[in-house]
């Protein structure tokens, strides 16, 4: 009972809005530990962790641009040389049927003088073959006639009988000498 | 002196009301000096040791891609920095505030919590000391902003607002002393502490009573201790609410000073 007294004594005595000393500096010293805390040791992290973010995020973005900048130059890059290769194929598909036309011209035309040279040739030779034929055929139609006539004179060519052995007989010498001409040749 | 500091002395069959004893617990250390320890001096302590162990877990090796905790502890700064700080005092002005502010939430916050956590069952904040300190902090915190920003006009624009014809000073001027000067650290340390206090005497109705129906009147009368565990568990859940809330209210009112100092009318 006398207990009970004395605490309700002292419960008088409690004003919960009166601060103890003990209760303000308690209290100071909890809030400057983690005001020391957080000022020096957990925001700075932080700041500097967002800054590393930030910038991370930026390089990327940064390489990104980087990157797509490079497909784009090597799409480019790509694309003249198809148009290059292109205009290249038909330059050369161009020139290709230049060259061929040109070389069916020629063939033709090489053709075309082989044609001609042949021919004149051939016609050379058909002249020269038949100038040598007159030369060699005068020469011997004199001789034949020349033959033919001294046989004519030599035998007597009233009789029938007789001119018709005379020629038989010319005829037969023409025929025995053109076979050692040709047995000659 | 007030209707809950009621005088038992928790006999084993009586009823224990919550009472104005619980915020001044017997001195365990260094008694009869300034630095006397008590149960609710310990518990602070323990707040920062653990917000300490808690933090520092979270940022000893940060990374670019947060793991689990770093991720939690990014959250909770980033609330802090962008929607109470940043939002408040821009950028350039929040930074200079920035540590202050955290400091006093982060701290409140924890504080509070204690009050609901089982074994401690009382939030160190629900002594005056605490409360009190952290006001004036605040008050000296907008006082340096404002007489830093604008030296010599700083009291002239609070206590003398532009636009305001002279004649009406004689009315202005007392109010604006009395609401800047005088009531915002009275109201920033009581609104905290009351919140405390209320909060505490509710669960500890709620469980003492619960533990008096069952214990001692017994019989039907433990029917009524299902009503009030009920009424205890969802109290926990608010003082859960109000612990966030009041560190959220007194941290965001203190950044609201800040930049009602600095602004250049008042």
């Amino acid at each position: 009972m006398l207990q009970a007294i004395v605490t309700a004594a002292t419960e008088e005595s409690i004003n919960p809005l009166l601060p103890a000393p003990y209760d303000i500096i308690w209290s100071a010293v909890a809030f400057v530990i983690i005001l020391i805390f957080f000022w020096k040791y957990v925001l700075p992290r932080v700041q500097k962790l967002l800054d590393e973010r930030g910038e991370a995020i930026e390089g990327n973005i940064a390489k990104a641009d980087e990157a797509q900048r490079k497909a784009e130059a090597a799409l480019e890059e790509y694309t003249a040389q198809l148009a290059d290769a292109r205009s290249e194929a038909g330059r050369i598909r161009e020139t290709a049927r230049e060259d061929g036309k040109k070389i069916v011209a020629e063939a033709k035309e090489t053709a075309t003088t082989e044609a001609a040279r042949v021919t004149a040739s051939a016609q050379a030779q058909i002249d020269a073959e038949r100038q040598s034929a007159l030369v060699s055929l005068r020469s011997e139609v004199g001789t034949l006639a020349i033959d033919l006539a001294s046989g004519v004179i030599g035998e007597s060519l009233t009789d029938d009988k007789k001119a018709a052995a005379v020629v038989d007989r010319f005829l037969a010498d023409l025929e025995a000498s053109e076979a050692t001409a040709g047995g000659k040749k | 002196m007030l209707p809950f500091a009621t005088s038992e002395e928790g006999g084993s069959g009586e009823f224990h009301g919550p009472s104005l004893t619980d915020f001044f617990p017997p001195v365990i250390l260094f008694e009869g000096t300034w630095f006397e320890i008590n149960r609710i001096i310990l518990i602070r302590l323990l707040v920062v040791a653990v917000l300490i162990l808690l933090f520092w877990l979270a940022t000893r090796r940060m990374k670019l891609v947060p793991g689990r905790g770093q991720s939690l502890a990014e959250l909770a700064l980033d609330f802090v920095r962008n929607n109470m700080v940043y939002d408040t005092l821009g950028k350039r002005d929040g930074k200079r505030f920035l540590p202050l502010l955290t400091t006093l939430f982060f701290l409140i916050l924890a504080m509070n919590l204690t009050g609901i956590i089982p074994g401690i069952n009382i939030a160190g904040s629900s002594v005056i000391g605490f409360p009190l300190f952290l006001a004036l902090v605040s008050y000296v915190a907008f006082m340096y902003a404002g007489i830093k920003k604008h030296p010599g006009a700083f009291f002239k624009n609070s206590l003398f607002p532009s636009g305001v014809p002279w004649y009406l000073y004689i009315v202005v001027t007392p109010i604006e002393f009395v609401s800047t000067f005088v009531l915002r650290p009275i109201t920033l340390a009581l609104r905290l502490l009351m919140n405390m206090v209320a909060g505490h005497m509710l669960l500890v109705l709620c469980f003492s009573a619960t533990q008096f129906f069952i214990f001692t009147a017994g019989g039907l009368w433990s029917l009524f201790s299902i009503g009030t565990f009920a009424f205890g568990l969802a109290f926990t859940l608010f003082e859960l609410l109000v612990a966030v809330l009041q560190a959220y209210v007194f941290t965001l009112l203190s950044a609201v000073y800040i930049q009602l100092a600095l602004a250049e009318e008042h």
